[in-house]
């Protein structure tokens, strides 16, 4: 390589901290997802033939997204021999008064990812393509890194991207906000998919992290982005829940992957700088009424993240926080968590007879984390033989191995 | 952009829905189609007789050969569609939602090929 490496160095940062941006920009302006992603490299190609020896421009954002723009015009120009729809778009584009000039030096160029988030998480899109869009687009993700962290062959994934953008082209999917009466419910789309991002990054088995992309990190990114761009209760809500979350990343596993439950992790291990953090914005997500379902499951995860031991948790909040919960998200789940709590809060014997009235209904006969509950119920109550049956009930329900090895032990703490 | 809207539902909702109930649904949809004419977004729109009524055409080796109904035996069946023109997807999906059967069955909204 034949150009300086301070410049080299000089465009990967500006890379890393604007391209996302620059390609948000670059879709509005073109109308096209591939366009704007053949413009972004276009223009950064050019950055590193011309910044060397004309230095890095005032605004290297707004050069870029003019050198890009300019480029898939000339691109467009020269496709329109074959193709004569391309050239009357190329005319239309450059033809259309472009304030690039104007951008220069201190004026700015309007923050799109906001726009790119909403039109990659359009409820018109499978969720696995939204996922899919979001990683590639708004954070980046090659093709072959989303694959990996979804354990999919890279083709499969890369045909996933492939259809959701030639539905947006083809549907008309708009490349826009959603109007404030839409906003709730778009939201709440663009949300999930974080979450859900979050959670194959939280809950990837440690064997493979190494070639897996940090799927977490990306997602705590993404809330951080939403924060900024649309501080929206619920938004709060949710980074704070992944903060708080993920505070307690290195202190929730064994070195072999094995999970260890709250009740037994060293908590001087959990993340301080994540729980003032996420702490802070649980307060923020709060301070709405009625608190959302994000809001209340940050503060739950607050209360935890608080105490000092598992015993000394302030339980009586915790079982208000699911009753709240449960008026915004009724669930089987969150009632067992509930009922959880209220064995900590009360004793194991009155959370049983909540465990029980659950095992009885449909929605949990057969889930193997209700039976794991029933039996740690319990084994704290000194009903051996009752905990042992309970625990081989759970084993036999579930696939998952960590949760099997888990159960085992308990069986084999049992027995002793 | 044009949009065709199509709108399926289960032809045995009107067996157990009383006459006035019906009468009103179809004023309402009537008057639903004044209303997109009036934002300028009509383009056409009709209501079609049951599938009982269908007949199917295929050409297979040159012969036409001709059954009686629908292909598929589904519950949902095609009962009718509108024609719009709307700036984008969220623009048509705004007015599928708005169709008043929409909250017996359910409105599939396809863009029209433009060439």
């Amino acid at each position: 390589m034949n150009i300086p490496s301070p410049i080299q160095a000089a465009v990967q940062a500006v890379y890393e901290h604007e391209s996302r941006r620059v390609l948000a920009t670059l879709v509005r302006l073109l109308g096209d997802f591939d366009l704007a992603e053949e413009a972004l490299q276009d223009a950064f190609a050019t950055a590193l033939a011309q910044w060397p020896n004309q230095g890095i421009p005032a605004n290297p954002r707004a050069w870029l997204v003019s050198v890009g723009r300019n480029k898939a015009v000339d691109a467009l120009r020269r496709r329109a021999r074959h193709d004569t729809a391309l050239g009357s778009l190329a005319h239309e584009l450059s033809s259309t008064p472009m304030p690039s000039e104007a951008w220069a030096e201190d004026a700015d160029i309007p923050d799109d990812r906001l726009r790119l988030m909403f039109t990659c998480c359009h409820p018109a899109l499978s969720l696995e393509a939204q996922v899919a869009l979001t990683l590639r687009t708004v954070c980046g993700l090659t093709t072959e890194a989303i694959a990996s962290g979804f354990l999919l062959p890279a083709p499969t994934l890369a045909q996933r991207i492939v259809r959701a953008k030639a539905k947006i082209r083809t549907a008309g999917i708009p490349y826009e906000e959603p109007a404030r009466a839409d906003l709730p419910s778009r939201l709440h789309a663009v949300l999930n998919v974080v979450y859900l991002i979050f959670n194959e990054g939280y809950f990837a088995s440690s064997g493979e992290a190494a070639t897996r992309p940090d799927l977490s990190g990306e997602a705590i990114r993404l809330g951080r982005l939403l924060a900024e761009l649309l501080p929206e209760p619920e938004v709060h809500g949710l980074l704070a829940l992944m903060l708080l979350q993920d505070s307690r990343r290195a202190a929730r596993s064994q070195p072999d992957g094995q999970p260890i439950l709250l009740e037994e992790q060293n908590r001087s291990q959990w993340d301080a700088q994540w729980i003032g953090e996420g702490l802070e914005y649980a307060r923020r997500a709060l301070a709405a009424q009625p608190a959302g379902s994000y809001a209340l499951q940050a503060a739950i995860a607050a209360q935890h993240a608080k105490a000092a031991t598992y015993a000394q948790t302030d339980w009586a909040q915790i079982v208000a926080l699911y009753d709240a919960l449960l008026q915004v998200q009724p669930s089987p789940v969150v009632e067992l968590n509930r009922a959880v709590a209220v064995a900590m809060r009360d004793g194991p014997a009155a959370g049983l007879i909540l465990v029980d009235g659950l095992l009885a209904g449909e929605a949990l006969h057969a889930y193997a984390l209700a039976h794991a509950a029933r039996a740690d119920l319990l084994r704290r109550m000194g009903e051996r033989e009752a905990a042992q049956a309970a625990y081989q009930r759970a084993l036999a329900l579930t696939e998952q191995e960590p949760q099997r090895v888990f159960l085992r032990e308990r069986l084999r703490q049992l027995e002793s | 952009m044009k949009y065709l809207c199509l709108v399926y539902f289960e032809p045995k909702i009107w067996d157990s829905m009383p006459q006035p109930e019906i009468d009103a649904l179809q004023v309402e949809s009537l008057a639903y189609d004044e209303t997109l004419q009036a934002q300028g977004v009509f383009l056409a729109a009709d209501a079609l007789h049951p599938t009982e009524t269908a007949t199917t055409v295929r050409v297979r080796n040159g012969e036409p050969i001709i059954t009686d109904g629908p292909f598929a035996e589904t519950k949902e069946v095609l009962g009718g569609f509108i024609l719009i023109n709307a700036k984008d997807l969220n623009a048509a999906l705004q007015i599928a939602a708005g169709i008043p059967l929409a909250r017996y069955g359910s409105v599939e909204v396809r863009p029209i090929m433009e060439f």
